[in-house]
C-alpha cells in the first residue's frame, strides 16, 4: 500500500526511490498482495451492494410479506408491470424530470462556468460561494423554503405576493396541479444543485490552456463561436461526466419530491422511486417493490451507457 | 446515490436482523416491564393514561413499569413488520395502519384475539359492546385490537359566523350548501380541510354515499354487488367536487396539513371543519382556539334528498387500536391487562377528557363539547364506517392522495371513482 500511495511524492519521497522499482512490481503481480489490498473493500462492496442487488432480483420472482411469507409466482410481477398505468406514468415522469432538470442543472452550471471565467474573472470567488451555497443545505430544509415561496394558504407565499404586485393573479395554487407542481421541482432542484455544476464546469475551464482561448481569439473568434468552436470541445469530458452525474441523480430522485409535494397533487409527480418506495414499504408489496426498482436500474444503466457511446464518437471524432 | 443508500439500509437490517433474532428478553425475570410501541408520545393520550394506570397497578405489584416507545404513524407498519419478521415484538402496541397486515399477524400467530382473552379475564364487559362491533367491521370480524377511544364524527361550526350571517344549522346536504353559498358570498370560507391528509375529504365522499346509497354502500362494493363507477357513486363525488370547484375549502387545499386546515378553524377564519370528536381535546386548549370552545357547535352529517340513510346513523370509529403480542403475554401481562381494561375507560374520560370504547361515567366537571360526544354516541342508531374503511390499503391511498385533484378539479369525479375502482380490483 505505501509504494501505491507515495509513488507521486508524499510525505516519504525519499523512502519511494527504494520501494519504486522491483518491489512494487513484483508485489503487485502477488496475487495474495493482490487479494489483500482489494479484499476488504470488496467485500464490503459486495456486502451492501451486489447482496442486497441480488437478493432484491429474487424478490422480483415472489409475492408476499416477511410475515406473511412469500410465494413464488414466476414472472408475475413482470406480467403486472406491463399492464400498470401508474407505473408508465412513474416512468414517463422520471424521465421528463430527468431530461429536463440535467438540461436546467447542466445548462445553468456550464453559463455560470463561463460567468465566472470570462465575466467574473478573479472576483468570482464570493458568487462561486454564492451560487454553491444551496448545495450543502439539506434538502428537506429546501423543499420547506421552496414550499413556503410558493405557498398560497394559509397565507400567500413571495411568489404569489410578488405577482399580485405585478398585477397578476396573486392566489395561483403552485402544487395543485401537476404541470405547476412540475415546475417548481424543476426549478428547485436546478437552483439547488447548478453550483455544484458550476463548479466542476469551472474547474474544467480553468484547465483550458490560455493560449488557446488567446489564440482563437486572435484568429477572430469571439462569443458564442468562441464557445461553440473552441470551449464545448475542450470541455467535453467533463460536460459528460456532468450529464452522466446529474441525469443518474435526477432518474433517482427522491427526497426533494417526496419533501416538496409528496408525489402530489394524486400520483402526478411521482416518479418511479417514490412508487417503488411506497410499494414495498407502505403497501407491504416487496415482491412488486422490487421488480419496480430493477426496472429503474435498467434504466439508469441504459441512459448510462448511451452517453457512454455518445463520448466515444465524440474522442474519436 | 438512492439506490445506493437503499442497499446499505437493507444490508444493515440484515445484519441487525441477524444479530437480534437470538436475543428473547419477554423471559426475564423480576418485575414486569410493559413495552408499549405508540404512536403518541407518553406525554398524550392513550399512554399517558396507561402510563398513570401502571403507576396505580404498581402501589399493590410494586415495581410494574410502562415503557413507551414512539413511531410517527407513517413509519409504524414498516417498523412492526421488522420486529415482526425478528420475533421480537413489544407487549402491547399500536395496530398497522394497515389492516392485511394486522390480518397476516393474527394469522401468523403474533397477536391475540382480545374477545377470548378479556372474556377468560372476566373483564370483556368493560367493552362497550357497539365499540366492539366497530373494531370487529374493520377488523377482519374478530376483536385484534383495543378500542382505547371512540369517536364520532361530523361537521363542527363556528356558531358566531353563523349567527353573524344569519344562516341556522342546516340539516339536509341541499341547506349545507345554500350555507357555504352564503357564507362565501359574505366573504367568509365556508369550509376548512386538509388536502395533505386526504381522508378530511374522502369522508365527506363516504359520507354522502352513506346518506344516499345507505349504510352498505361500501360493503356492497365490497362483496362486489356495486362498483364506485355506478351512477350514484359518481354522484356522490361529484357533489363534492361541486364543493371544492365553488371555492368552499378555500385557496391551496391541497398544501393544507391537519393543524393548519384546523387553526383556519378555530381562528375563525373558516366556518366549518369536518373532523372526528377525537379534535375536542384541541378545541379545549385555549391557547389554540381563539373562537371558544362555546362557540363551536356540531352538526351531524345532513342527509341527502332521495337518499335512504338517517341522520342517527353516525359516522365513528376507534381510532388507532392497540393490540397485544402473543409472545409476550403471560399471567402477569394478563393481571396488569385486567387491570387497565377495569380503569380504562373512567380514567381516560377524567385525565384527558376522552371518550373510549369502554364503560365510562363521564365526570361532572366535564366540558360541555365532551359531554355533548358522549351524548351524540348513546343517540347514534347505527354506526358508519368511514370512506375507506374496507378499501385494502393501495386504494386507500389512491383515494386520499387524488382526492385534492378532484376537489380542484384537475380530476373529474368520474375519472376519481374508475381509478379507484381499479386500485380495489387490483387488491
Amino acid at each position: 500500500m505505501t509504494g501505491r500511495r507515495h509513488r507521486g511524492g508524499g510525505p516519504y519521497p525519499d523512502r519511494l526511490i527504494t520501494y519504486e522499482e522491483e518491489p512494487v512490481r513484483s508485489m503487485l503481480g502477488d496475487k495474495r498482495a493482490i487479494a489483500v489490498f482489494i479484499g476488504p473493500a470488496l467485500i464490503v462492496y459486495t456486502l451492501v451492494m451486489i447482496v442486497p442487488l441480488i437478493w432484491s432480483a429474487g424478490y422480483t420472482f415472489f409475492d408476499g410479506s416477511v410475515i406473511g411469507g412469500f410465494n413464488f409466482t414466476g414472472l408475475d410481477n413482470y406480467k403486472q408491470l406491463l399492464g400498470d398505468d401508474a407505473f408508465w406514468a412513474s416512468t414517463w415522469f422520471t424521465v421528463k424530470y430527468g431530461i429536463a432538470v440535467t438540461v436546467g442543472q447542466v445548462g445553468f452550471g456550464l453559463l455560470l462556468a463561463l460567468l465566472y471565467t470570462f465575466y467574473l474573472k478573479r472576483a468570482s470567488a464570493l458568487v462561486r460561494t454564492l451560487v454553491f451555497f444551496p448545495v450543502v443545505l439539506p434538502t428537506v430544509a429546501v423543499a420547506a423554503m421552496f414550499t413556503k415561496l410558493f405557498a398560497v394558504a394559509p397565507q400567500p407565499g413571495l411568489i404569489n405576493s410578488i405577482a399580485s404586485v405585478l398585477g397578476m393573479s396573486g392566489d395561483r395554487d403552485w402544487f395543485g396541479d401537476s404541470g405547476s407542481a412540475f415546475i417548481v421541482l424543476v426549478v428547485m432542484d436546478v437552483w439547488r444543485s447548478m453550483g455544484f455544476y458550476a463548479v466542476l464546469l469551472y474547474a474544467g475551464l480553468v484547465d483550458i490552456p490560455d493560449d488557446i482561448i488567446e489564440g482563437a481569439r486572435l484568429d477572430g473568434a469571439r462569443g458564442w463561436r468562441l464557445v461553440r468552436h473552441i470551449i464545448l470541445p475542450m470541455l467535453t469530458p467533463i460536460l459528460l461526466s456532468s450529464v452522466i452525474f446529474s441525469i443518474n441523480g435526477t432518474l433517482k430522485v427522491f427526497d426533494s419530491i417526496m419533501a416538496l409535494t409528496g408525489g402530489g397533487p394524486g400520483d402526478t409527480t411521482s416518479p418511479l422511486t417514490l412508487y417503488m418506495y411506497k410499494t414495498a414499504f407502505s403497501f407491504g408489496d416487496y415482491g412488486y417493490g422490487s421488480t419496480i426498482a430493477m426496472q429503474l436500474t435498467l434504466l439508469s444503466l441504459l441512459v448510462t451507457l448511451v452517453i457512454f457511446r455518445f463520448s466515444r464518437k465524440d474522442q474519436t471524432r | 446515490m438512492k439506490l445506493r443508500s437503499v442497499a446499505i439500509a437493507a444490508a444493515a437490517m440484515l445484519a441487525l436482523a441477524a444479530c437480534s433474532s437470538g436475543t428473547d428478553d419477554t423471559a426475564a425475570s423480576g418485575p414486569l416491564q410493559v413495552k408499549y410501541y405508540s404512536v403518541q408520545q407518553p406525554t398524550e393520550g392513550w399512554p399517558l393514561v396507561f402510563g398513570k394506570l401502571t403507576d396505580d397497578y404498581a402501589k399493590t405489584k410494586p415495581g410494574t413499569t410502562l415503557k413507551v416507545e414512539v413511531a410517527p404513524q407513517a413509519d409504524l407498519d414498516q417498523k412492526l413488520q421488522l420486529l415482526a419478521s425478528q420475533n421480537n415484538l413489544p407487549t402491547i402496541f399500536n395496530a398497522p395502519n394497515s389492516n392485511e397486515l394486522l390480518q397476516q399477524m393474527y394469522n401468523s400467530g403474533q397477536i391475540l384475539d382480545l374477545e377470548a382473552t378479556l372474556k377468560e379475564l372476566g373483564v370483556f364487559d368493560k367493552l362497550n359492546p357497539a365499540a366492539v362491533e366497530l373494531v370487529k367491521k374493520t377488523q377482519g370480524g374478530k376483536l385484534l385490537g383495543l378500542p382505547l377511544e371512540l369517536n364520532i364524527e361530523g361537521v363542527w361550526y363556528n356558531k358566531k359566523l353563523f349567527a353573524d350571517n344569519g344562516i341556522t344549522a342546516p340539516t339536509t346536504w341541499e341547506e349545507l350548501s345554500a350555507a357555504a353559498a352564503a357564507l362565501q358570498a359574505k366573504g367568509v370560507q365556508p369550509f376548512a380541510a386538509s388536502g395533505q391528509q386526504g381522508w378530511p375529504l374522502t369522508r365527506l365522499l363516504g359520507n354522502y354515499l352513506f346518506r344516499t346509497v345507505g349504510p352498505n354502500a361500501l360493503q356492497d362494493v365490497k362483496d362486489g354487488k356495486a362498483k364506485l363507477t355506478d351512477p350514484q357513486y359518481v354522484a356522490a363525488a361529484q357533489a363534492v367536487a361541486d364543493l371544492g370547484t365553488k371555492g368552499y375549502f378555500g385557496k391551496g387545499v391541497g398544501t393544507l396539513d391537519y393543524a393548519t386546515a384546523q387553526d383556519l378553524f378555530l381562528q375563525g377564519k373558516a366556518a366549518m371543519f369536518y373532523m372526528g370528536s377525537w379534535a375536542v381535546r384541541d378545541f379545549g386548549n385555549q391557547q389554540t382556539n381563539k373562537i371558544g370552545a362555546d362557540n363551536i357547535g356540531f352538526l351531524p352529517f345532513p342527509t341527502v334528498a332521495g337518499g335512504t340513510g338517517t341522520a342517527d346513523q353516525t359516522p365513528m370509529n376507534a381510532g388507532l387500536t392497540t393490540v397485544v403480542s402473543k409472545k409476550g403475554y403471560n399471567a402477569e401481562v394478563g393481571a396488569w391487562l385486567k387491570y387497565i381494561v377495569e380503569h380504562y375507560g373512567d380514567r381516560a374520560l377524567s385525565e384527558i377528557g376522552l371518550v373510549s370504547g369502554f364503560t365510562a361515567n363521564p365526570p361532572a366537571d366535564a366540558s360541555a363539547l365532551t359531554k355533548g360526544v358522549v351524548t351524540q354516541i348513546g343517540a347514534t342508531k347505527q354506526p358508519l364506517l368511514w370512506f375507506e374503511a374496507l378499501f385494502p390499503t393501495k386504494a386507500t391511498d389512491t383515494a386520499t392522495k387524488n382526492v385534492t385533484r378532484l376537489v380542484t378539479g384537475d380530476m373529474s369525479p368520474a375519472d376519481y371513482m374508475n381509478t379507484l375502482q381499479k386500485a380495489i380490483d387490483q387488491g
